[in-house]
């Protein structure tokens, strides 16, 4: 089908990547997807859009973000080199404001008065109303019912940032729920409204264009990998929700033969059990929410909902591109249980002084086999894609610690 | 050829309105879905959209979202569905059924498989709110292969440079959404709507039905004036829902009235 040169050429001008991606929007939307197209494909050649893009990078998300040797944990796995790409040490606390920076840049440039966003754990909420406020934008974040009440922290730092907050009860209430509804609030204000969509996941252009803001990780990776042991990685590790931090880190090793790429999705209590989020390791494809993708379905193509302890991975769908890394093999995908990531949320912590995110705990649970499966000459990087001071109290009810 | 062109042809020769009415199917069971296709086909309905279930229905607005979630409950399946209309043909042969829903449970039952199963059931066509002209290759050929219509939605952002395009594979009619919005909102200003339809009119050579938005008879009244035919969806499916089978019935024989003179 295609080439192995052709991996990082992808999507095709449909927004295919293979037979994953697409459009599928109602027609109100589609003159609207279109025009975003068009502008993306102006600005992101543009070298002013890209100045700015990289000066706010580098003053108010905090890029370059270090790579750091794990050595603590090397030891206590007792094989491959780790290294960790520290996307937890951004502004906000994860590699998600990336993406927020370059979507409101962008619709800053289109004229758009109103950004709204949907949000699960409220990582990306937060990442969208804190560049929103930076650029004097109205937010609101669509946000399921559920979600509000698990993670009410963050629901807070939404308000503290001006963002308006809509409590979404249709369905369950989670994150496809909010992400249906922000599709709605958009088909009912297309004009004036930007919708930062959080993940590699949506109509095309979004899978291509989240990916592109994402790849900084990859990028500033791959040369600091480069300078600092002069080798590329045995293998670039990262966990899956939409998939749009592993995207960004896989995307600029794409090309590279010798590189595996392995995304580490949420099997929540066990593959063989309802209570998942593996999209590619325990459903099928499907279409939902603008793209063709591998989703969590039942028989008759009704969607389920996916579990895990990690809210910001309980998407019952994936990034298209991965599904299409996925078919032709170019990414291994994997999964980490609830029960794993708590148990490497803790390690980490303990270890190496770093209190992960329980979405890339979910990452190191795998890179403790690979370490050992690659030997003492390996090297792994992970990227560490968020910081885990939003899951503290999850954590300890999980542990049956009272706060 | 499925009944969709007859019915069109004879309202127009009539030069009268025409009333489609929309109920989703399994809500809240199979056997009032029937009770209701053949009380909407006796008290005037001209075409039925017949709501297939789905679990994200993001074009909808609350009362078509809570309709979804009874059916699914309920236990109906698009195979279901496909079961309804063949038994609402054993007693009206002649009023078309068109399917409404979203991709994805008609690409998990196979595109092909589903065409020629509807057909076989006695459905006249499909409408599929989240495939646009860029993505119906497939379901489109299925469709035509199997003599089942594919309506097109236009909407008030499509523009004329896109209108041909969302229009070119359309057959049997073209559902105009009037008002940017979901199912169950207020409907656009009529002169808005006017124009609307002599635009989609003249570039498809199809009739125009109008829809989202509209539930009063003085309503329907109102857009039977300016296109071929008047789409109710929400208002009755709230009827049924909060007042039972003969208040939702007499409400659609108000509403078909209202449309059928309004002109
Ligand atoms: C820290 C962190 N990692 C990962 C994810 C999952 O998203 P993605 O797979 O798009 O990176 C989230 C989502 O909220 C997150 O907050």
């Amino acid at each position: 089908m295609t080439q192995p040169n052709a991996f990082s050429q992808q999507p095709d001008a449909e927004g295919r990547f293979g037979q994953f991606g697409g459009r599928y929007v109602a027609e109100t939307l589609m003159p609207n997807i279109l025009a975003l197209e068009e502008a993306y494909e102006h600005y992101k050649n543009d070298p002013d859009f890209i100045a700015e893009f990289d000066e706010f990078s580098r003053d108010f998300v905090g890029r370059p973000s270090p790579l750091y040797f794990a050595e603590r944990l090397t030891e206590e796995f007792g094989g491959a080199k780790i290294w960790f790409k520290r996307d937890e040490l951004n502004h906000t606390g994860a590699h998600k404001i990336n993406n927020c920076l370059g979507q409101v840049l962008l619709a800053k440039r289109m004229g758009k008065t109103r950004i709204i966003a949907e949000t699960g754990a409220g990582q990306h909420g937060v990442a969208t109303a804190t560049v929103a406020a930076r650029f004097g934008l109205p937010c609101e974040v669509f946000m399921g019912a559920t979600d509000v009440k698990r993670q009410k922290p963050n629901v807070f730092r939404m308000n503290l940032l001006g963002a308006k907050i809509h409590a979404v009860t249709s369905g369950r209430g989670t994150l496809k729920d909010a992400m249906n509804e922000a599709l709605r609030d958009w088909v009912t204000y297309p004009d004036e409204t930007f919708y930062v969509i959080g993940t590699v996941a949506g109509p095309h252009p979004y899978p291509a264009m989240v990916r592109d803001f994402q790849s900084v990780i990859g990028r500033e990776a791959r040369e600091q990998m480069l300078e600092r042991i002069g080798r590329l990685p045995d293998a670039a590790v990262a966990c899956i929700g939409g998939g749009s931090n592993a995207m960004g880190l896989f995307h600029p090793f794409l090309e590279d033969e010798g590189v595996r790429l392995i995304g580490v999705e949420a099997a929540g209590k066990g593959l063989d059990t309802p209570d998942h989020a593996a999209s590619l390791n325990g459903g099928r494809p499907g279409i939902l929410h603008g793209n063709k993708t591998y989703l969590l379905q039942d028989e008759d193509g009704q969607i389920t909902e996916g579990h895990s302890i990690s809210a910001g991975l309980d998407y019952p769908g994936i990034g298209p591109e991965h599904a299409f890394l996925h078919d032709v093999g170019r990414a291994e995908y994997r999964s980490a249980t609830d029960a794993e990531a708590l148990e490497m949320f803790q390690l980490c912590s303990q270890k190496e002084g770093i209190i992960p995110a329980l979405e890339p705990a979910h990452a190191l649970a795998r890179v403790r086999d690979l370490a050992k499966e690659l030997g003492k000459d390996g090297v792994i990087l992970m990227n560490m894609c968020g910081r885990g001071d939003k899951d503290v109290f999850s954590v300890a009810e999980a542990l049956g610690v009272e706060l | 050829m499925t009944r969709l062109a007859p019915t069109f042809a004879a309202l127009k020769s009539d030069n009268r309105a025409g009333f489609v009415a929309y109920v989703m199917a399994g809500d809240p069971d199979a056997d009032t879905t029937l009770k209701m296709m053949q009380g909407l086909a006796d008290k005037g309905a001209d075409v039925l959209e017949l709501g297939v279930p789905f679990t994200d229905p993001m074009a909808d607005g609350p009362t078509i979202q809570r309709a979804a979630i009874r059916a699914l409950e309920s236990g109906m399946t698009l195979k279901g569905v496909l079961a309804l209309v063949k038994r609402f043909r054993e007693t009206h042969k002649d009023t078309p059924v068109v399917l409404m829903g979203y991709a994805n449970p008609f690409f998990a039952y196979g595109f092909e498989k589903f065409a020629s199963d509807a057909a076989a059931a006695g459905a006249d066509g499909v409408i599929c709110v989240d495939i646009p002209p860029e993505e119906d290759t497939e379901f489109r050929s299925a469709l035509d292969a199997n003599g089942l219509s594919f309506v097109r939605l236009a909407a008030p952002t499509t523009d004329d440079k896109r209108l041909p395009q969302v229009v070119a594979h359309t057959s049997g009619f073209v559902y105009y959404v009037s008002t940017t919005g979901v199912t169950g909102a207020g409907s656009g200003a009529t002169g808005d709507i006017e124009a609307a339809v002599a635009r989609v009119r003249a570039a498809s050579g199809l009739p125009v039905a109008v829809g989202f938005g509209v539930k009063t008879p003085e309503r329907a009244q109102e857009i039977g004036k300016v296109a071929d035919t008047v789409v109710v969806g929400s208002a009755i499916v709230e009827e049924l829902a909060t007042k039972g089978v003969d208040q939702a019935l007499h409400l659609a024989g108000t509403l078909a009235d209202a449309a059928h003179s309004a002109r």
